[in-house]
């Protein structure tokens, strides 16, 4: 246990001083403004349509894609990744993994206490970016969130973390399994891309319903797409296409009913999450330290 | 147990895919000795080590420190050894005090001590001035000893340095060699030093192993090595003459102890029981030969180093 607080506070600490951190809350925190000022245009036609006026701050943004759940679908990998890719491989090339097992700690205090500080990292910037929104919306329109508006955005910011350790997960794996950083790094890349591909181009989609469906939903992205729709958008009941969603604006679901329906969708992220994780931990455990 | 060793090894065997790269190794270190652990490269010196660390597993027999089976007490064989891994690294975006306080913590010292600890660890090899650089700033002699004192921060009682020297200029390498030298006096603490460069390991080791093809080729204290490896406790003398006859040969012959003579051109080389040199001197004398000069072949080291190495 000593080892794993040591290590987490370490990587903790890491996490925060590095320079692609500045760049990645700079990324986000741009993101966050974006929203913002689309929001300011956009949010008083928006208002008279709806009752979940608060959830318009994250949705609101007269594109037929809301700008929020975007930003996070396609960069919380990024966020992810870059966090992750050279977790242990890194290590290993700069010398310091040795030294550091030689060391009186388990050896799952390294790879646990990395992913946990990693974790703590994303959703510590996740929080805050959506505080952020939070307050500057709170001040631009001047409603508080009702409580259901908090407990869909609470579950939103959960799902967005388990979204983001699927990343770290995914790049710790290959951090585990490449000796080189950069193939790593690329390794992660690609399968975001892949993705990335999956979704904007949903040939699967169009096979015989069902299957099409279960298919696109490997993907974490579409997984993440679809759970951050349902939360954000009280309206949206069917799956998959946001068209629908925001053609019965009216019949919104209560919170609850919301969770039901993406209640499959964060247990498949988990699973995603904890797979990754699970083969990565295994595969570090038993790996051997040799010479060279 | 008190006669018990430091570092004991019975039939360590470690094979990667088929090749055996330790082989049925038996090693014995005592308390209080620095332990020049030779070997060319690929001699499996590195896998030795890791396997006492606990960081490899054996295919087969025991590694114990302090008696703690490395592979079973991994935790409790850590605890009380340090090491030094070859191409040894830090945090280079860190300060050297900050590597060592990272080093300390995982010690389990107590946050009060950590500070004290890398203090004192980082004033013994000479960085205090140091502390506050970042590590990426650092040559490779400075790493070295901070690498040294990474260890001092956990206090071992025995502490495996892997190829300490390698890759530094020779100013350094003696500066890393005394600095080794002293804390291992100091502190009572055992040292296994890997080198594949033998003048370094014999100036400061008491004893020393020579690795080759995963087998110990030779293993005891420096001064005793020589002459037991090579021609059962005989000493070789050569001695040069302005010309051979046979009785010069024979006169020699006579004296009590040699074993045997051979003649290679103007020179005889002469294997003996003990040092004979003025009994030799005085039967070239009494049969009339001139002796140009004479020479006693001690058995350095070197000698079996190159030896064994060569074969590998």
């Amino acid at each position: 246990m000593q080892g794993l607080i040591t290590v987490f506070w370490k990587e903790l600490a890491d996490d925060f001083t590095r320079w692609r951190f500045v760049i990645l809350f700079a990324l986000v925190f741009g993101v966050a403004v974006f929203a913002i000022y689309m929001d300011a245009q956009y949010i008083r036609e928006a208002v008279t349509e709806t009752r979940f006026v608060f959830l318009q701050l994250y949705t609101a943004s007269g594109q037929a894609l809301p700008l929020f759940i975007f930003f996070f679908t396609f960069f919380m990998p990024i966020i992810g990744v870059t966090l992750g890719f050279d977790a242990i491989n890194g290590e290993k090339s700069s010398g310091t993994l040795s030294r550091l097992l030689s060391q009186p700690i388990y050896r799952d205090a390294v790879i646990n206490g990395k992913f946990l500080a990693g974790v703590i990292t994303i959703a510590i910037m996740l929080v805050s970016v959506v505080l952020l929104v939070a307050g500057v919306g709170l001040r631009m329109i001047g409603i508080p969130p009702s409580s259901e508006e908090a407990v869909r955005l609470i579950a939103f910011l959960f799902v967005s973390i388990i979204y983001g350790a699927f990343w770290l997960g995914l790049a710790v794996l290959f951090s585990v399994f490449f000796r080189r950083v950069a193939t790593s790094a690329l390794a992660s890349i690609a399968v975001w891309l892949l993705f990335i591909f999956m979704f904007a181009f949903p040939f699967f989609a169009q096979l015989s319903g069902q299957l099409g469906l279960t298919i696109m939903r490997i993907s974490p992205i579409t997984l993440f797409w679809e759970v951050a729709t349902v939360l954000l958008i009280p309206g949206a009941r069917t799956l998959g296409q946001m068209a629908q969603a925001s053609a019965i604006p009216s019949s919104a679901l209560s919170a609850g009913q919301s969770l039901l329906i993406i209640w499959p969708h964060l247990i498949s992220l988990l699973a995603l999450t904890t797979i990754c994780f699970a083969i990565s931990y295994v595969k570090f455990m038993r790996e051997e330290i040799r010479s060279t | 147990m008190s006669t018990q060793s430091v570092v004991e090894t019975v039939d360590l065997t470690k094979a990667y895919n088929g090749t055996t790269v330790v082989n049925k190794l038996n090693l014995h270190i005592e308390e209080g000795e620095i332990f020049g652990f030779l070997g060319p490269n690929g001699a499996g010196k590195t896998t030795t080590i890791l396997m006492l660390l606990g960081l490899t597993e054996p295919t087969s027999g025991v590694a114990r420190i302090y008696g703690y089976n490395s592979t079973r007490e991994p935790l409790k064989v850590k605890r009380i050894s340090g090491y030094v891994p070859e191409k040894v690294g830090f945090y280079e975006d860190l300060t050297a005090h900050h590597n060592l306080a990272y080093t300390a913590r995982l010690n389990g010292l107590p946050e009060k001590l950590v500070r004290k600890r890398v203090g004192e660890s980082l004033d013994v090899v000479g960085l205090s001035e140091m502390a506050e650089r970042k590590v990426g700033q650092f040559s490779a002699g400075m790493k070295q000893r901070l690498a040294i004192a990474d260890i001092l921060v956990k206090a071992p009682k025995v502490a495996f340095l892997d190829e300490p020297t390698s890759g530094i200029d020779p100013r350094g390498i003696n500066r890393i060699l005394d600095l080794i030298a002293r804390i291992a006096r100091e502190r009572r603490m055992t040292v296994v030093l890997s080198s594949h460069q033998l003048y370094q390991v014999q100036r400061i080791c008491s004893h020393v192993g020579i690795l080759a093809k995963g087998q110990m080729v030779v293993e005891g204290p420096l001064d005793k090595l020589g002459r037991e490896a090579f021609g059962g406790g005989q000493f070789r003398i050569e001695v040069q003459l302005t010309e051979v006859t046979s009785d010069v040969i024979d006169g020699i012959k006579r004296i009590d102890g040699v074993v045997s003579v051979e003649r290679s051109g103007d020179s005889l080389l002469i294997s003996c029981l003990q040092d004979l040199r003025p009994q030799i001197a005085k039967a070239i004398v009494e049969a009339n030969g001139l002796l140009v000069q004479m020479r006693i072949q001690s058995y350095a080291l070197e000698d079996i180093y190159m030896k064994y190495s060569g074969d590998a």
